[in-house]
């Protein structure tokens, strides 16, 4: 069998298995359940849920950290049960965790970069090369002698970012990496994350609960109980506002006011995604 | 403000000794203290204390910083020559009320402190030149003949080089765990030592469940990023020896062997 998608997953089921402390199971617990997606190559995917929706699980599954008990997943044509593919699969596919401080290794930036190169065998002048170019790439070049204790959260997200760039993955899977931001670093760590989409053409997979940054997604994915429930462009899925509020995810402010004006009468279409929209909308309305 | 803890001494100028390998400098350190104790008259402590001044010299750090080290060995300094003073048996030069100080008691007292006191300096001197990273470098590089008898030196240096870069992080939360507790009433500052020993059991056990959920999540980070032991690994900074290294090497040899020339054999 043989797959063209950056990352592919056929049926898969990932159960937790709860044991008491003599080792006998407990209960099981489906964390994800029967789901199929396919990415294709230099998309920006949006992996939407809230709290126990399976998402983050998911995410560890493209990285081959954890296997599925049913089903399989395939990144980059490689199955990643397969003990011979497993270094590959994790060069090929970075991942960027929520806690920027328990992600980074190193105790200057430069040295917490060079790590993925230094672990893959890369030759040292080379991995000084993919250091201060993956730096630059994230905007975080002028900082590469200091500590990175020294760093807000946002710069630490991006310096991971460039640790994991400097790896020259095909796709970059985040796992909530604004999570425990403030909205400035947030804006930084999304920009960068398009910027490499836009320029270099990773494939991204976003994971977030935060609505504002699906909106540039070429498709997303909405998880509900280790269940895709719905999937699509962020337009046909914020034109839901009612499903996706049962489901317990908000929608971008403008959205639901431009859901809300609708509902009372105005000859809005659904599915607004951003400021300009509504108002070239109501300008049209009222002209 | 716990950000900027600096771990060890490290002391930053711009000078030849900062800029030798790690390896040199351990060994060097190691090599000073056996001249310690090779050299056994005074001479020999005189070549050591020429040494010193080199070193210090060399490594353009105020003597003043150097010295603010001995303030915490003062007291073991003062016992161990107050011992040697008062308990060495021989022949009493003054008395007073029940304590004889003899005068091989005080000859041994001068040569405890020396050595004490050069033993401590030579080693700051170490750590004040060289920053923990480039000391866990040099270590594991100096172990790696024990490889074969299968110590885990690589692992060693990646779990003292890990343990540096969370020590700050686990003293930030240890801040706010405390900050969180005093909120809701907790005293750390009044009562006997006993009490306020008891009163951080209950800042440890957060702490400790935090510093393992933080190890979990590092692991699979550094999974993720290829992390497979040091079999394969290549390194961003390698350590090579220059030319400087090799001189440091000859006059470190120069040293011991004046010191055991003159220290034990002329004399």
């Amino acid at each position: 069998m043989n797959k063209k998608e950056m990352i592919s997953t056929d049926n898969l089921t990932f159960e937790y298995i709860r044991r008491d402390e003599e080792g006998n199971v407990e209960g099981i617990t489906t964390a994800i359940d029967n789901v199929s997606l396919d990415v294709q190559k230099g998309q920006f995917i949006a992996i939407l849920g809230h709290n126990g929706s399976g998402k983050s699980t998911l995410a560890k599954h493209f990285n081959a950290l954890l296997f599925p008990t049913e089903g399989s997943v395939w990144v980059d044509g490689m199955n990643t049960e397969d003990d011979s593919h497993l270094w590959n699969i994790r060069q090929e596919a970075g991942m960027i965790f929520q806690n920027p401080d328990n992600q980074i290794i190193g105790q200057v930036v430069e040295e917490d970069v060079g790590f993925g190169p230094e672990n893959m065998g890369v030759p040292t002048k080379e991995i000084w090369e993919r250091v201060e170019e993956s730096l630059k790439a994230v905007g975080m070049y002028e900082f590469r002698k200091k500590s990175p204790n020294h760093l807000s959260g946002g710069q630490k997200q991006r310096v991971s970012i460039a640790g994991v760039i400097a790896m020259h993955p095909k796709c970059i899977i985040m796992d909530e990496p604004t999570a425990m931001l403030d909205p400035n670093g947030r804006k930084d760590v999304i920009r960068a994350a398009r910027a490499l989409n836009d320029v270099e053409g990773i494939t991204i997979i976003l994971i977030t609960h935060y609505m504002e940054e699906v909106v540039y997604a070429d498709k997303v994915f909405v998880m509900d109980k280790g269940h895709v429930e719905m999937q699509g462009t962020p337009r046909e899925i914020f034109s839901q506002v009612d499903k996706l509020q049962e489901l317990r995810l908000g929608v971008p402010q403008v959205t639901l006011l431009a859901h809300e004006l609708r509902k009372s009468g105005l000859a809005i279409p659904e599915g607004i995604l951003t400021r300009e929209e509504l108002v070239d909308e109501l300008k049209k309305i009222y002209r | 403000m716990l950000r900027d803890i600096t771990l060890g001494q490290y002391y930053q100028t711009d000078s030849i000794i900062h800029k030798l390998d790690p390896r040199v400098k351990i060994v060097t350190t190691l090599m000073f203290i056996v001249s310690l104790f090779i050299v056994d008259n005074f001479i020999g402590y005189i070549i050591a204390a020429l040494f010193l001044i080199m070193e210090i010299k060399l490594s353009k750090v105020p003597v003043k910083f150097i010295f603010k080290g001995m303030k915490s060995i003062f007291f073991l300094l003062m016992i161990t020559m107050l011992f040697n003073l008062f308990l060495t048996p021989g022949e009493a030069i003054i008395q007073i009320w029940k304590l004889t100080i003899t005068r091989e008691g005080l000859i041994l007292a001068i040569r405890m402190g020396i050595r004490l006191i050069f033993l401590i300096t030579g080693s700051s001197i170490m750590t004040l030149t060289t920053t923990p990273n480039n000391l866990t470098d040099g270590l594991e590089k100096l172990m790696n003949p024990l490889k074969k008898v299968h110590v885990p030196v690589h692992e060693i240096s990646m779990m003292m080089s890990i343990a540096l870069r969370f020590i700050p992080i686990l003293l930030e939360e240890t801040d706010k765990i405390m900050k969180a507790q005093i909120a809701r009433g907790a005293d750390f500052e009044s009562g006997s030592i006993m009490k306020r020993a008891k009163a951080l059991v209950p800042l440890l056990v957060p702490l400790f469940i935090s510093a393992f959920r933080r190890a979990n999540d590092l692991a699979m980070a550094m999974e993720a990023r290829c992390y497979r032991g040091g079999d394969g690994r290549t390194k961003m900074k390698p350590l090579i020896y220059q030319k400087r290294d090799y001189i440091a090497y000859a006059v470190v040899l120069l040293y011991i062997v004046l010191c055991i020339v003159i220290g034990r054999i002329l004399l």
